[in-house]
């Protein structure tokens, strides 16, 4: 037993000697916990994830004897767990609606059974490796969850309940270590957040992530086991794309990590995800959710470890044979938190206060994500998608930076564009993907051969949409030809009628990649149909007012993903609404009017 | 511990104090100083080991003789007295009276720095509060419980701003007002605090105000507290006795430089432009105590005002405000400087919980609509005068110089009026489509063709 030598703020110092670096301690009256990031002979330094007012010198320190953890078992899904993994659902039925100090309530149920069906392919006396599944718990309608040997046993399985309810602190068998040492098995385990969980190999990501976000699937996509970054100015939208995300990309499980940001938020999530219906199973969301929240007026410390037990949690999923998604929102906020436990600790900032080691925390984190073949021999992913709170809007910030050369898909969210409420804000000019040739095959087998080549041509509209848009600045709009004019007016087209999307209208939040595919062709059909009578000599100003602009500019609020019929019907009637102007421009000599 | 009395301190050096030998004091814990003077100081634990420990002083360090100065540690955090008779007071930044009146006394008094509210306890704010001015309500409506602070600089009218919520903020179909305000100043000058106070006792609110004033030329330490001191009251107000209470907090800019100026003493490493790495959190338990609980009936609404330094809105106190707080209005000297009152800048002013108060069940089914056609409008109509101003506005097509006409009408007549006028949320969509109807239906898009037909002026769609 040690004790409290001096607090400082969330800093304590102690004696304790034979502490490690890592070890979780308690201390004081109330059993506050913390963990230990500093030693010096017989002192340690040690931060506590909660407030330290009331503590005293003299009062007693003792080290727990092993590093930060997660219980990993049944009763995770729909659980909203503090960024130590303490379930606030329960806490707050123990200790009230504010977070009282000191109380201890374990992650995981311990009164609740399970039904457990073991797998027949274990046999008593066979052997026993880490990571193989030991059988199943049917945790929710959508979700088995498959019990899983902790990932560091090898041995013989000695015994194996048979079919029946059993509670976390059952055992469910027994297993004989190469050692001589008997081990019980239950239906969860503890694995140390900071160290990443063992699998056989990694796997090419081959399937893209879809979000249901059209500037996202269809121009700049994530595969599954990728990784992404959304970084934005305040209010550019960063919280609610990754809620979009959240609520309708096709993962299995989903992961949100509220890292020291607003406490409504998460009540946002968890009130609306049981009211709403996962568009690929028909099962309410929250059925393959979990929450992690460190809100940003919970103690700090805590922040840093949030992110941690998030991905935890994913890479245990992840070994199921799971598609995972994990959004953090913000990666700044753990950051941030790094910079303050560096600083504590003295150690020298390079840029803005952050230590040297920034770049490689992230990086080291970042490759938690990827497809990978599990111990068992399935197949799961993780896929991280980071918000990034850049200050000022900076992003040659040192967050902002690092973060861009870890991730494969940057989402840049543009204030200009928030402010004029374009939202999604995605900036198709400063956002990128490298997983678009991945992707191109998902879609041309999946959806349309012709895929590839639509964005591309859309992206370069885009593009020479913005060069035209500066001439426009400068001289006016009269200065352009007809042919720029039109091309102006079909860029306009494509942000309004397909980029922008509206998370709070039930039509628009989500759209099937079909759904996606038929208005991007259906945009591009008009603005070919258009370039051809410019060609033919008729001014843009007669097109710009087809009041056909106007009705395309709905279309994807008027049909939702399961009526792509009467879309398409629209789409075959593209032609026809060309029709008259073309009458009045082709002239009479071409052969296609002289056959007619 | 609580009554003895100690004379170690060892040294005192710009609000900080170091007291030597003073074993097992508990860190956090609130101390009276007693100087040569006989004058009582009070100050908080900061840092607490058997040999030092370090207490900040709110009143400050001047003129402190070590030898002459007797430290007794309370042994308690800081606490604020609650009961009813809060209503009606004024205290100052640490939570006692500067109205001349008694102490409050009662056994329920609380610690100041709150806890933090478990998220699984929130209830989500979705109940739309009428405040009456239409760049608000119509465009960034505020929802019980937000918390939406004003960004404003030297010399706009933030104050009145502030105050003509105050005056008007209403639940539609409520009659009158049924909120309690909570008014904390903290490095307000005397006429911004008389200013609120005349305008509380015009409206006859002024029963229905508590007070927490720590003016400019009162101790800058102090500041760090009357925040604190004042969220406590509005908890106690709102989950105790159920009041829906209006939290009007000036001016946050204050608040961070006292927290800045500690920090320095403290040697704490900065991050931005001097401001500890630590000033988004602490922001956070602040700006965090608005909200909702579930199974309660009372709410705190916050309307913090923060005056952004050179009107720069990346500077780190409205950023780092911006990160937490659910929006923002922000205040602009152009429009103020045209005359525009009250001169909201609307394309970077934003309520997050707008989506959530609005619309059919709560004000009109086609307000998500008509709000979103106006920013989408009003920012295309400020590239055109953009436009106009470098090629002329002889050059200009007739559809930009509708345009045009259309920004001017929105910024004289939607987002300008009255200091008193008090309009309903029907009578703010009905002007808003009036002067979308300055526009061609086909410029319309963001709303539907059933509500074009319905509310444009100019007929069909
Ligand atoms: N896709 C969207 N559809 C509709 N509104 C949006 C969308 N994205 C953002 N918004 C609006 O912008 C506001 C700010 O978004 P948020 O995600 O909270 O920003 P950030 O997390 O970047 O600060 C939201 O409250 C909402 O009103
Ligand atoms: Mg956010």
């Amino acid at each position: 037993m040690g004790k409290i030598l001096e607090i400082n703020g969330p800093l304590v110092k102690l004696e304790l000697p034979q502490t490690v670096i890592g070890e979780q301690i308690r201390v004081g009256r109330q059993g506050l916990v913390g963990e230990v990031i500093g030693r010096d002979g017989d002192t340690a330094l040690a931060q506590l994830y909660e407030d330290t007012a009331g503590l005293r010198p003299g009062e007693t320190a003792e080290g727990l004897g092993w590093p930060l953890s997660v219980e990993l078992g049944p009763g995770l899904l729909g659980a909203i767990f503090d960024g130590v993994q303490r379930p606030l659902l329960a806490m707050r039925a123990r200790s009230g609606d504010r977070i009282a100090r000191g109380v201890a309530v374990p992650a995981l149920p311990r009164d609740k059974a399970w039904h457990f069906v073991p797998d027949p392919a274990r046999q008593a006396g066979g052997s026993l490796a880490g990571g193989d599944v030991l059988g199943t718990v049917q945790e929710t309608e959508s979700i088995r969850h498959r019990i899983l040997t902790p990932p560091l046993i090898q041995g013989e399985l000695l015994e194996l309940a048979p079919e029946g309810d059993y509670t976390l602190d059952e055992a469910i068998g027994r297993v004989k270590l190469a050692d001589g040492h008997i081990e019980k098995l239950q239906l969860f385990h503890r694995w140390p957040v900071r160290t990443p969980r063992p699998f056989r190999q990694r796997d090419h990501a081959v399937a893209p992530l879809i979000t249901g976000q059209r500037i996202l699937d269809t121009f700049y996509p994530l595969l599954k086991g990728g990784k992404a970054a959304i970084p934005g100015p305040f209010g550019a939208g960063k919280t609610m794309l990754q809620q979009q995300i959240a609520r309708w990309c096709n993962a299995e499980i989903v992961i949100y990590v509220g890292c020291g940001e607003r406490g409504n938020e998460l009540t946002d999530v968890l009130e609306s995800m049981p009211e709403l219906k996962d568009p690929h199973s028909g099962r309410p969301l929250m059925e393959r959710t979990l929450l992690v929240a460190n809100t940003s007026n919970m103690p700090v410390v805590a922040r840093e470890a949030s992110i941690y037990v998030g991905i935890t949690l994913a890479e245990y999923f992840r070994d199921q044979g799971y598609d995972v998604v994990m959004v953090a929102d913000s990666t700044s906020r753990w950051a941030e938190a790094l910079r303050e436990v560096a600083g504590r600790l003295g150690q020298m900032p390079v840029e803005e206060g952050y230590p040297a080691y920034l770049g490689s925390r992230l990086a080291a984190f970042y490759e938690r994500a990827g497809r990978v073949e599990t111990l068992a021999g399935d197949h799961g992913s993780v896929t991280l998608i980071g918000a990034v709170s850049p200050p000022g809007g900076d992003f040659s910030e040192p967050v902002t930076s690092h973060t861009k050369e870890i991730i494969q898909t940057f989402w840049a969210l543009s204030k200009e564009l928030a402010d004029a409420r374009h939202y999604p804000a995605v900036d198709w000019l400063e956002s990128f993907s490298g997983y678009v040739s991945s992707a191109a095959k998902w879609w041309a087998q999946h959806v349309d051969p012709n895929w590839e080549s639509a964005r591309a041509e859309a992206l370069d509209l885009l593009a020479a949409s913005e060069e035209l848009q500066r001439i426009v600045n400068l001289v006016g709009v009269e200065a352009l030809s007809s042919e720029q004019r039109w091309t102006l007016e079909a860029a306009g087209l494509i942000k309004e009628g397909l980029l922008q999307q509206s998370a709070i209208d039930e039509v628009d939040s989500f759209a099937s990649p079909e759904k996606q595919f038929a208005l991007l062709a259906a945009l591009l059909e008009i603005y070919r149909q258009g370039m051809k009578l410019v060609k033919l000599g008729a001014p843009a100003r007669r097109l710009i007012q087809m009041p056909l602009l106007a009705q395309a500019r709905r279309w994807k609020s008027q049909h939702s993903s399961d009526d792509i019929a009467a879309l398409k019907a629209k789409i075959a009637a593209i032609p026809a609404a060309f029709e008259p102007l073309l009458q009045e421009y082709a002239a009479p000599s071409t052969p296609r009017e002289a056959s007619s | 511990m609580k009554n003895i009395e100690f004379r170690t301190a060892s040294s005192a050096q710009g609000g900080l104090v170091v007291m030597a030998g003073v074993p097992g004091v508990a860190a956090g814990s609130r101390v009276q100083l007693r100087d040569h003077a006989g004058r009582v100081r009070s100050g908080l634990v900061i840092r607490s080991a058997d040999d030092a420990v370090l207490v900040e002083v709110f009143e400050g360090t001047d003129e402190l003789d070590l030898e002459r100065t007797w430290v007794r540690f309370l042994d308690e955090p800081f606490k604020l007295p609650l009961s009813r008779d809060i209503l009606g007071r004024v205290f100052n930044g640490a939570g006692l009276p500067r109205d001349g009146r008694p102490p409050v006394i009662s056994a329920d008094r609380r610690d100041v720095n709150g806890e933090p509210l478990n998220p699984a306890a929130r209830a989500y704010p979705r109940e739309f509060i009428q405040t009456g001015i239409s760049a608000i309500d119509g465009m960034n409506s505020l929802t019980r419980g937000q918390k939406l602070p004003i960004f404003s600089g030297g010399g706009l009218p933030h104050n009145r701003v502030a105050a003509q919520i105050v005056r008007q903020a209403k639940l539609l179909g409520e009659e009158a007002a049924e909120f309690v305000v909570v008014f904390a100043a903290f490095g307000a000058s005397h006429a911004d605090a008389r200013f609120f106070q005349e305008s509380f006792e015009e409206s006859g609110v002024l029963n229905k105000v508590v007070m927490f004033l720590n003016l400019a030329d009162e101790p800058v330490i102090e500041r760090l507290l009357t925040p604190r001191a004042a969220l406590t009251a509005a908890e106690y107000l709102a989950f105790d006795l159920d009041y829906h209470v209006l939290v009007v907090m000036t001016d946050m800019t204050a608040y961070a430089e006292a927290l800045r100026e500690v920090a320095v003493l403290r040697g704490d490493v900065p991050a931005r432009k001097g401001y500890p790495g630590y000033l988004y959190s602490d922001l956070a338990e602040i700006y965090e105590r608005a909200g909702r609980i579930k199974n309660r009936r009372g709410s705190i609404t916050m309307i913090p005002v923060l005056s952004m330094p050179s009107d720069d809105i990346t500077h780190p106190i409205p950023d780092l405000s911006g990160y937490i707080t659910e929006g923002q209005i922000v205040l602009g000297r152009e429009l103020s400087n045209q005359g525009v009152y009250p001169p909201v800048t609307v394309l970077p002013s934003l309520s997050r919980l707008m989506k959530d108060g609005i619309g059919k069940h709560f004000t009109r089914e086609d307000h998500p609509h008509v709000a979103s056609q106006l920013f989408a409008s009003y920012a295309k109509a400020l590239e055109v005068r953009g436009l106009a101003a470098i090629i002329g506005a002889e050059e200009l097509s007739d559809a930009d110089r509708r345009t045009l006409a259309f920004a001017d009408a929105f910024e004289c007549r939607f987002i300008g009026q009255g200091e008193d006028e008090d309009r309903s949320i029907h009578e703010t969509l009905n002007l808003a489509w009036e002067l979308l109807s300055m526009l061609p239906p086909d410029a319309l898009t963001r709303v539907s063709e059933e509500e074009l037909a319905k509310y444009h002026k100019g007929g069909e769609a």
